[in-house]
């Protein structure tokens, strides 16, 4: 089979930046850690409160140490329960300071849903029967819509929270 | 000579009936399917609500249902069948089977179409479990994949037989390309078949209580990114072997367009983890070797658009223009059998661009199921490839019919072309900003928790409503042009355009036509690809879940 001289380069420039483009996403994965959201363990979608994060008195942001925090966060149609404030009323919008390092941890107890921090790398399919999670730094002040971002039923654009970085 | 002849030489009346029955659901889907996706952009707006009561939810699965999966696939089949009657010939019991497919896959449709818009199948096209439809849906989803399948058994054996009765010759361009779009089919479709047959019916009958949510969606995803490349090779059918035609050029090589056929067929079916690259539960080793090879995919797409601007550039020089781009202003834009497929391939420059984006194993994070990917697919399924269709349609549907492309038509067509082009590039480059600022797809209008971020979607969404205002008049326009075609143009013979080997072309390598080889080592690539995962996805599984029927309105 023939290919044309200028075919042959053009061919191998092509494979060539192929190459470096995939060691370069390898390289960020493997390396430096930037692999997606792969959490593999599991939890019985029916009894979610057995594992400790999904207790009622666990949900939503608990500082662990100086600047790192943790937010426990379970899925419903079509809700995301964050836990509930000193007035027993349910939290909508989870306040973080700048420059903090948040592990979000999220399952589901219905469908699947979505949810992502509209804007940033935080962005997850929650499963029944599995949990996801997600560690970051909040580097940007502002505020961040939380959505609902897989198809979870006709309420699904009801499905919101916020998080204000301060 | 023989070939010119063959390209002017009408079917019989029997066969075009068939290939136009096709066409005609091809073209209702595009009107109807079309009319959901105008009043989604209307309701995103948020300037309107839908009359009676009808769900957002509704047309967005009918409009995904639709024009997904069955505008494209009764053209694809349709479009098939045509190139194989023409190349390899169709014998009396095989255009009987094509009948009993067709009829299989329009009974599927009509099963499917009417559960859906009785609200008893809210659950988009991609049917996520455990939202559980009525089983009505699954079951003409069905009937679609296994009348697709006797299409494509057809196809193979229209080929087999030409062959026996050819022995030592290589099989014609456009039926070997039919023949690989048809086994990638057959490959990826078995996964969405066992999910639909083994998991979905029974569990949605209640004859067993739960289905494991994971391996469905692998098993869905398996099938989900092969079938993007069903949509596009019959463009790439076109751009290689009738593009040329029109210009007025030869082919511009014989192996290297099978050779980019089999590529494709190897490289689109061991990818599907690219599309759940933010689940749990799949292993992230697995899920970037799946991305590796996804990426694989750059070469044939190379190879492809060089093989085209070769095709234009030299076709060009031979008519005698010598300037460096001569050749380029002197192709034939007033023709809309070019110009429409041409816009296409322009499209496909940023849709593959955007696909790299999309399958980059972290770069995915920020788009994945933000409008962006809706904005992504408009470019590719709904600029490339249908434009590419339209471009189809304007000579196959007068060579069916018996009738000519008129220059008023052609005209019309044109028109058609820019209004699409126009309409696409104000809809679909809000998609992608919007996608980018974090706007959600499959959603309808809400102001979430309200403030700033939300408000900058919301003008995005209102500019999408512009866009898709524009491409409802095109594809009315569209739908005048084929009405016209199919029954009103003047009677006269369409060229069915199909390209020639230059006399001096090189020999074709037999082994490009040696499919134990090459569907072998697709088995293989696949089999490597998913084995352990998949392994491992069933060893640890979460308990099943139950079916959930009040998320979609079912009660």
């Amino acid at each position: 089979m023939h290919l044309h001289k200028y075919e042959k380069i053009w061919l191998a420039f092509g494979m060539a930046s192929l190459v470096v483009f995939l060691l370069v996403i390898g390289f960020a994965a493997f390396w430096k850690g930037t692999h997606p959201q792969s959490s593999l363990d599991m939890i019985d979608q029916n009894n979610i409160e057995a594992y400790d994060n999904f207790k009622p008195e666990n949900l939503g942001l608990q500082e662990v140490a100086d600047g790192k925090y943790k937010v426990n966060i379970v899925a419903s149609t079509f809700n995301y329960d964050f836990g509930v404030d000193k007035d027993e009323k349910p939290v909508k919008t989870i306040r973080i300071p700048q420059g903090s390092t948040v592990l979000f941890t999220i399952t589901t107890k219905d469908v699947v849903h979505g949810f992502q921090v509209a804007g940033t790398n935080v962005n997850m399919m929650v499963e029944p029967g599995h949990i996801s999670r997600y560690e970051t730094v909040m580097k940007k002040k502002g505020e961040y819509t939380i959505v609902c971002n897989e198809y979870c039923g006709i309420g699904h654009h009801q499905m919101f929270g916020k998080v204000e970085v301060y | 000579m023989e070939a010119t002849e063959r390209n002017l030489q009408l079917f019989p009346k029997k066969d075009a009936r068939l290939y136009m029955s096709f066409m005609y659901v091809t073209f209702t889907s595009l009107l109807v399917g079309g009319l959901m996706g105008l009043l989604q952009t209307f309701v995103r707006s948020g300037r309107f609500t839908l009359p009676f009561n009808i769900n957002y939810y509704t047309i967005l699965t009918v409009h995904g249902v639709i024009l997904g999966l069955v505008l494209t696939t009764f053209f694809i089949i349709g479009f098939q069948f045509a190139l194989m009657g023409k190349t390899v010939g169709i014998s009396d019991k095989q255009r009987m089977v094509g009948w009993i497919s067709f009829w299989m896959m329009l009974v599927g449709t009509v099963m499917a179409a009417v559960t859906i818009l009785v609200g008893q199948a809210n659950v988009l096209y991609t049917f996520y479990a455990p939202l559980a439809a009525h089983p009505a849906f699954y079951f003409g989803l069905a009937f679609v994949i296994i009348g697709s399948w006797i299409s494509a058994f057809t196809n193979f054996r229209q080929l087999y037989v030409w062959k026996k009765a050819h022995k030592g010759e290589k099989s014609p361009l456009l039926a070997f390309m039919v023949v690989i779009n048809m086994l990638m089919w057959v490959i990826a479709s078995l996964g969405v078949a066992i999910a639909v047959v083994v998991q979905f019916i029974p569990w949605s009958l209640g004859m067993t209580d739960t289905i494991n949510v994971l391996v469905s969606r692998t098993l869905f995803w398996y099938f989900g990114h092969p079938l993007v490349y069903f949509w596009l090779l019959p463009a790439y059918m076109a751009w290689y072997a009738i593009i040329p035609k029109i210009i007025g050029g030869k082919l511009f090589s014989d192996s290297l367009a099978r050779l980019a056929f089999i590529l494709l067929l190897m490289f689109s079916i061991p990818v599907g983890f690219h599309h759940q690259l933010t689940e749990p539960g799949i292993d992230p080793t697995w899920k970037f070797i799946q991305v590796v090879l996804t990426m694989m995919v750059v070469i044939p797409s190379l190879m492809t658009a060089f093989s085209i601007f070769a095709t234009f550039e030299i076709t060009g020089r031979r008519k005698g223009f010598s300037s460096l781009f001569g050749w380029f202003k002197k192709l034939p834009w007033g023709d809309v059998r070019f110009l429409a497929p041409f816009i296409g391939m322009v499209a496909f420059i940023p849709g593959g661009i955007g696909g790299i984006i999309n399958a980059s194993h972290q770069m995915n994070a920020l788009i994945h199921n933000t409008i962006w990917v809706t904005g992504h697919f408009h470019l590719t399924v709904a600029t490339t490839v249908i434009l590419t269709y339209f471009g189809i349609a304007y000579w196959l549907v007068p060579h069916l019919t018996g009738r000519r492309l008129t220059p008023q038509l052609n005209k019309l067509g044109i028109i058609q072309s820019i209004i699409w082009t126009v309409g696409m590039l104000i809809m679909s480059t809000s998609m992608h900003i919007e996608g980018l600022l974090g706007g959600p797809r499959r959603s309808a209008f809400s102001n979430y928790a309200g403030g700033a971020q939300v408000d900058t979607w919301i003008g995005y969404q209102l500019a999408q409503a512009i866009g898709g205002t524009i491409l409802f008049v095109g594809i009315l326009l569209m739908t005048y042009i084929f009405i016209k075609l199919a029954f009103f143009a003047p009677k006269g013979v369409e060229e069915f355009p199909i390209a020639e080997e230059d006399t001096d072309a090189q020999k074709t390598p037999k082994i490009l036509e040696n499919w134990y080889l090459w569907v072998g080592i697709t088995i293989a690539l696949i089999a490597f690809a998913y084995t352990i995962p998949m392994i491992d996805i069933i060893k640890h599984s979460p308990p099943g879940s139950v079916p959930f029927k009040f998320p979609i309105g079912r009660s």
